[in-house]
């Protein structure tokens, strides 16, 4: 075979797969969404969006994106610089912190449910502590502050560790020159921090952030696993819609409603983050 | 710089104090919720619903034995490996050529192909899994192991492409180029030279494949309903199942994938590092 045909051979079947799993049912979904068996229609976002629970649950998800994404990408940045300047045990504290990268939302949610739930961990310390008599039964529609932060902790808890590694590794190809000349200049570590970490870390801050924040509103596990139907979600509403009520069609209006918020950030963080043209390192 | 240069011994241990607390602290923070789930799993079914816990396991394997004996886990289970276990070698048969394509090849169409892989992260994938359940009642894949595993071939196969991608970018082309003058051919060169350099970085890549759909749960409770994973079955008795239940459950779900982050540490950078800008 030729040389000048082997790549395309190569990159075929990826492409196929991708058009027909990926391209595609991104036309199915559409269509889903905007027809009711007769022809365009909006019926199924109308539908969707006059319903009671559909303004609470963007909320919910928006309140819950901020709430995270901020804190995690400051406790990531910290945690990536720590580590780049640990001498003894790197490999150590990396793994511990990297561990949360393979456990699943379902999973992560269950875990905190071991300390929020009524006979659970945090009630059996507070009792330990002589604080309370007896356990509080905290993940109910009285405490809709701590289901909240229950949902924000097990997120933070289980989502920071891929926003580490990707930092990390971006904090790894910044060459070690310029921190020496800052060094030289006088510079303190707080200034070399935001001249010189922060600016050329921007792609991979932006790899982080977008994997991130879309990762934020899909959430949907953790939710259901610690706040069930006290705290609903656009991901949680889709699945509803699919299966609890039936309705195809509404559950992929709900889907689309989401990729759209998606994709404006994304397009939102890459425009904030973008590198000028000739700045790389 | 005045506080350091007046007394820089004391200063320095100061700094070296507070820094060491936080990065134990940051462990403890990762570690004790997954201590907690421990003890949960490791106690009989009366310990986890009583109050007040006590912070030691109890080694009693009770609970563990509901979790197995409990109708349909042990399918579920078996459909989880099943799934993971194809998505890994689907995406590693589908994604690893178009890596090597990625390293070795200037060719037209080059950098729309990598947009249309980088284009696949900024979409919630999961979400596919609405509009393909429609289309595999069509076809008769709909609740089959196959079916759930080609919507995790989609989530895992772009991260596949990147990661062997950057794989092979670590092998000079000299190398594949010294088999060639001594008379391999294209595909001796490459079974003989780079696969030997390449099969841990792989089995690495395809280690992530799994775990990324032994997580999955949406797709995975969208499209299946007798053949469930273990995810979609527990999320599908989140409300019903008593919390042992959920606490075996959950601690299944974790176990393997403490295992394959060890296993992969050493390209966990390489993989989702580098591979991601």
């Amino acid at each position: 075979m030729s040389a000048r045909y082997l790549p395309y051979v190569l990159i075929l079947p990826v492409t196929l797969f991708l058009c027909l799993f990926f391209l595609y049912p991104f036309v199915l979904v559409a269509q889903q969404a905007f027809s009711t068996g007769n022809g365009f229609t909006l019926d199924n976002f109308r539908n969707v969006m006059s319903h009671w629970k559909f303004p609470i649950s963007l909320k919910n998800t928006l309140y819950l994106a901020a709430a995270v994404v901020p804190f995690q990408l400051a406790l990531a940045l910290l945690m990536a610089t720590m580590v780049s300047k640990m001498k003894r045990g790197r490999d150590l504290v990396l793994y511990i912190w990297t561990i949360p990268l393979g456990i699943s939302d379902l999973a992560a949610g269950i875990i905190w449910l071991a300390i929020f739930e009524q006979s659970g961990f945090l009630n059996s310390m507070m009792s330990g502590l002589g604080l309370i008599d007896k356990p509080l039964n905290l993940l109910t529609y009285q405490n809709p502050g701590l289901v909240f932060l229950a949902i924000a902790l097990a997120e933070i808890w289980r989502a920071t560790a891929i926003m580490l590694v990707i930092l990390v590794a971006g904090i790894g190809l910044i060459p070690k020159e310029y921190y020496e000349a800052a060094e030289v200049f006088g510079a303190s570590p707080w200034k070399r921090f935001t001249r010189i970490t922060l600016p050329l870390l921007r792609p991979s801050l932006s790899t982080a952030l977008i994997l991130r924040v879309i990762l934020a509103f899909e959430v949907f596990a953790v939710v259901q696993a610690l706040g069930g139907t006290l705290f609903p979600v656009l991901m949680g509403e889709t699945y509803n819609y699919q299966f609890e009520l039936l309705n195809g069609g509404a559950a992929a209006a709900i889907a689309l409603i989401i990729l759209g918020i998606s994709i404006a950030f994304t397009l939102l963080i890459l425009r904030a983050l973008r590198v000028p043209k000739g700045a790389t390192i | 710089m005045t506080t350091a240069a007046t007394n820089p011994p004391d200063a320095r241990r100061a700094g070296r104090f507070v820094y060491a607390t936080a990065v134990i602290l940051l462990c403890a923070w990762v570690i004790v919720p997954l201590y907690f789930l421990l003890i949960n799993t490791l106690s009989s079914p009366e310990a986890v619903n009583s109050f007040p816990k006590s912070f030691v396991p109890e080694f009693d394997l009770e609970s563990l034995t509901f979790f197995a004996n409990f109708a349909g886990m042990l399918n579920a289970l078996k459909n989880s490996i099943l799934v993971a276990g194809l998505t890994m070698v689907m995406s590693i048969a589908i994604g690893a050529p178009a890596g090597y394509a990625l390293s070795r090849f200037d060719f037209p169409g080059k950098s729309t192909f990598r947009l249309l892989i980088l284009l696949t992260r900024a979409f919630p994938l999961p979400l596919l899994a609405l509009p393909l359940a429609v289309m595999f009642i069509r076809t008769g894949l709909d609740d089959t192991i196959f079916g759930l595993a080609l919507v995790h071939t989609t989530l895992a196969v772009p991260f596949a492409v990147l990661i062997t991608f950057s794989l092979f970018s670590g092998i000079p082309i000299e190398l594949e180029e010294a088999a060639w003058t001594l008379g391999c051919t294209r595909l001796t060169a490459f079974t003989k030279v780079v696969l030997p350099l390449i099969l841990p970085g792989i089995t690495a890549s395809a280690i992530f494949a799994f775990v990324i759909s032994w997580n999955e749960v949406f797709a995975a409770a969208v499209l299946t309903i007798e053949n469930r994973t273990l995810t979609a079955f527990l999320l599908q008795n989140l409300d019903t199942s008593p919390l042992h239940l959920k606490f075996a459950g959950g601690f299944i779900l974790v176990v393997p994938a403490l295992i394959f982050i060890f296993a992969v540490r050493k390209y966990l950078f390489a993989m989702w590092g580098i591979a991601n800008r």
